[in-house]
């Protein structure tokens, strides 16, 4: 079905080609804003979405990524892989400096991955353990050498991954304690100015950067406001000028979307590709049983909560693999929206109508109004549900302990299955204490032999192979609900050309936005 | 003299009041649920067990309580607070911060509620049987009964955005590089909704005491009295009613003072005013227990010194009041 705001969105899409034909204007400064505010603008030190929001210009890595999830050059001008799929060579650019004025070189490649990654980042980590060693061949040289072909290697070098950090300012000191934390030094379009924590976030042009013309800007502001209502009264009143995904309610897009000279969206998500998810739990209660899993999955109407509370915005999921994600499997058998479906498979197992606890996720309304349309949905097919409503620290603790029976989430799914998806059903993934990893208990020895093997063979044909198998054993027994990849909008006056123009959206996006005015 | 000894001995009692309250603050953060660890780690939606490791051997949290809350009271009576588990900063040093922002906001309200409320209700004692009267305690009643964010939200979309003649959120325009001057003009401007927002619901309390107790003092002795002595209705009103009238409230202004570092949490959220309620919240949210430890102790510290200025106040206002009586 085709909502007014979809199609809103494809005029804004036909609108951003146009764009592109015009000469770029210099000057001016762009306000957005930045919701919640991030603990600290250190890419690489911590990972979380607020941060790589701002900081995505602060920093950059060897490669983006088109909306396509095609790698594109940064850092890294060009790079080979040999025959054997295990030796990837980087060709870095020459004329690169940090904010601080030193050259950029090999040695911080290697410092960044090598040392600062490795005890620091748990993402890079999952990437790394693949990696056997890390070599500058010269100054502007490259070659990481991997245990064994790794497939998805060259999708895990954007910037809030894979950030490159000064070898200078970090090499022998405690990372965590450095007093440059502060005052962040990268190499990327704009440099760190000034915080005012609560109230604002000031980013400026770097004179300096290695790409002719880039940027046009001269500066971002990017304004701390807990409000949500505030938030879109900033945006109505003109302070700011965009609104990046998940900074006002979702029921005040429609609203915000249909004022004059608003743009919106829904590009720059791709690399993330927000995946949201019921965990159910597998080891106990009725949950354990995939025939109840499969009817929770008959017994959801996701084209409504789609249509109705994410405006239209976003895809239902077939299964496992969001469409992001490479090498989907269009084959399997989708899960319609069929109560009486539901209604046998329950009487098959037998339910009793045992009550099942459901967590909402607490991050807004939204949320809280989706969790109430589940709940509607299951009782609607029989099933015994009770809300237990908790904040952030609850949840967290809940899941970490694996006390639920069903809890909503959202998982990132990195551009491929290897990093983004396979986290969440490989057995050695289940440990207590984190509510991101293997939460909902499943094990299936198949499904980890197919999930490893397809993480390195090579080439890609071997994987879509493997990867094909996997979903359809994950079809069948539903380890998790797959509920809707989410479509975080965009919000922008049209004046502001050249927003997005990367997988990764706003995070690096203001490199090429000028302002038309 | 009497008040030096006094005060002396007030302060000793605070500073065992606060010593017992770090320790029942400590504890009682310990119950809430949802290890400060296993937030930060959410936070980044990535994490492996190495990760969290080193967060909560970096926090101390691996160590059993009683260090911790040995480690904590130690650091305190030197005024070393520790870090923020999430900002990596150290709590001090949010605060300090953030606490100008606040006092400024609460200050302000503080004023604007006692002045206008005693002036309200004064008006609405003498003219007890006119409409005026009635109209200011109508008003009085539904400023009362009025939720705060809601009048704070209708104020923003009335004076922000219909009108346009006030900044709808922050303290500052930001990126308009004020100084001296124009820079207090500018602040001032941003802090007419949120102050105004703030007062209203204290100025409406104040404005019905102040009626009251005149009210009821007008029924006293003394000043039938005064009446008969021929002063004029308008030196009655304020010398003797008035002055006898004012204990209840200075008592309500220690309470409503007590509160100015945690109780403007929903202002602070709604306005984007950068001070110390919101930092509270976020802490919370974040189980940030260092950083929330911290702010507990300044409020606390904060009532304990308003109850012994109220208690100092209360003196001058009236006399008759001494040290154990």
């Amino acid at each position: 079905m085709k909502t007014p705001l979809a199609i809103a969105i494809t005029a804004a899409a036909l609108t951003a080609t146009y764009a592109l034909a015009e000469e770029p204007k210099e000057g001016g400064v762009i306000d957005t804003i930045i919701q919640p505010e991030p603990p600290g603008l250190v890419l690489g030190m911590i990972q979380n979405a607020p941060t790589r929001t701002v900081a995505g210009n602060i920093y950059e890595g060897l490669l983006r990524y088109s909306t396509d999830l095609e790698p594109m050059p940064q850092l890294a001008e060009s790079w080979e892989v040999s025959d054997d799929g295990r030796t990837w060579t980087f060709h870095l650019r020459e004329n690169v400096s940090w904010h601080d004025g030193e050259p950029f070189t090999a040695e911080d490649v290697v410092f960044s991955a090598d040392v600062f990654h490795r005890e620091l980042n748990p993402s890079a980590r999952a990437v790394l353990q693949h990696v056997e060693s890390i070599e500058a061949l010269d100054d502007y040289t490259v070659a990481f050498t991997l245990k064994e072909p790794f497939g998805p290697f060259l999708i895990s070098f954007e910037a809030g991954t894979f950030t490159m950090v000064p070898k200078h300012i970090y090499e022998g000191t405690e990372f965590r304690d450095n007093e440059a934390n502060n005052h962040p030094i990268g190499t990327g379009p704009f440099k760190f100015e000034n915080w005012d924590r609560g109230t604002v976030i000031q980013l400026v042009k770097n004179e300096d950067y290695y790409e002719e013309d880039l940027p046009y800007l001269d500066g971002i502001n990017w304004h701390i406001i807990p409000d949500g209502a505030s938030r879109a009264v900033a945006y109505e009143n003109g302070t700011v000028d965009v609104l990046p995904y998940g900074t006002v309610e979702n029921f005040d897009i429609p609203r915000l979307t249909e004022m004059d000279n608003t743009c919106v969206t829904e590009h720059g998500n791709e690399y993330f590709s927000p995946f949201a998810m019921l965990w159910m739990n597998n080891r106990e209660g009725p949950t354990a049983d995939k025939r109840f899993r499969q009817a929770v999955m008959y017994a959801m109407d996701r084209e409504f909560a789609r249509n109705v509370l994410w405006n239209g915005l976003g895809k239902v999921p077939l299964g496992a693999f969001g469409s992001n994600a490479k090498f989907q499997n269009d084959d399997l058998a989708p899960f319609d929206h069929d109560p009486e479906r539901a209604r046998e498979l329950l009487d098959e197992m037998g339910y009793d109508g045992e009550e099942v606890r459901l967590l909402p996720l607490p991050y807004g309304e939204t949320w809280t109004r989706w969790a109430e349309a589940v709940q509607q949905n299951l009782k609607e097919v029989g099933i015994n549900v009770r809300t237990e409503a908790t904040d952030v620290g609850g949840w967290n603790q809940r899941l970490g302990d694996w006390d639920y029976d069903l809890a909503f989430t959202y998982l990132y799914q990195y551009g491929d299955p290897a990093l983004g998806i396979s986290r969440t059903y490989l057995s050695n993934n289940i440990q207590k204490g984190s509510p991101w990893n293997n939460v909902e208990g499943y094990e299936n020895p198949k499904v980890d032999e197919l999930f490893n093997q397809a993480a390195t063979a090579h080439p890609d044909e071997k994987r879509e192979a493997l990867y094909h198998d996997v979903q359809e054993i994950l079809q069948e027994d539903v380890p998790v609900g797959w509920l809707l990849e989410l479509g975080f909008p965009t919000i922008y006056r049209c004046d502001v050309k050249n927003l997005v123009t990367s997988g990764v959206g706003v995070n690096d996006g203001f490199k090429d936005a000028w302002l038309d005015r | 003299m009497l008040y030096a000894r006094l005060i002396a001995s007030r302060l000793f009692k605070a500073v065992v009041v606060l010593f017992l309250i770090i320790i029942f603050n400590f504890f009682l953060i310990q119950m809430a649920p949802g290890d400060p660890a296993a937030i930060l780690a959410g936070e980044a939606g990535a994490t492996d067990a190495e990760f969290l490791r080193q967060l909560t051997e970096r926090f101390g949290l691996d160590q059993p309580l009683h260090v911790q809350l040995w480690r904590y009271v130690s650091g305190v009576a030197t005024l070393d607070f520790g870090f923020s588990y999430r900002q990596q900063v150290p709590v001090l040093d949010l605060i300090l911060e953030r606490l100008p922002a606040t006092l400024l906001l609460t200050g302000t309200a503080f004023v604007l509620s006692l002045v206008l409320g005693i002036v309200a209700g004064s008006l609405a004692a003498a003219r007890v049987k006119k409409p005026s009267g009635s109209v200011i305690m109508a008003l009085a009643l539904v400023f009362y009964a009025t939720p705060l964010f809601w009048v704070a939200l209708m104020a923003v979309v009335l004076f922000s955005v219909y009108l346009e003649w006030l900044p709808a959120y922050g303290m500052y325009t930001v990126g308009a590089g004020h100084v001296g001057l124009a820079m207090a003009l500018d602040v001032g401007k941003h802090l007419i909704l949120p102050a105004t927002t703030l007062a209203l619901f204290f100025m409406a309390i104040y404005t019905r005491m102040t009626r009251a107790s005149m009210l009821e003092a007008a029924q006293q002795d003394f000043v039938k009295t005064a009446r008969a002595k021929g002063l004029s209705p308008r030196v009655i009103q304020r010398r003797h009613v008035l002055r006898n009238a004012l204990l209840p409230i200075i008592t309500l202004a220690g309470l409503q003072a007590g509160q100015m570092v945690g109780g403007a949490i929903l202002t602070e959220t709604v306005f984007a005013w950068p001070g110390i309620g919101r930092l509270m919240y976020e802490a919370l949210q974040q189980r940030d227990y260092n950083l929330l430890l911290g702010i507990f102790f300044f409020s606390a510290a904060l009532v304990i010194v308003f109850n012994i200025v109220t208690d100092l106040v209360y003196r001058l206002a009236d006399p008759r009041i001494k040290e154990g009586s």
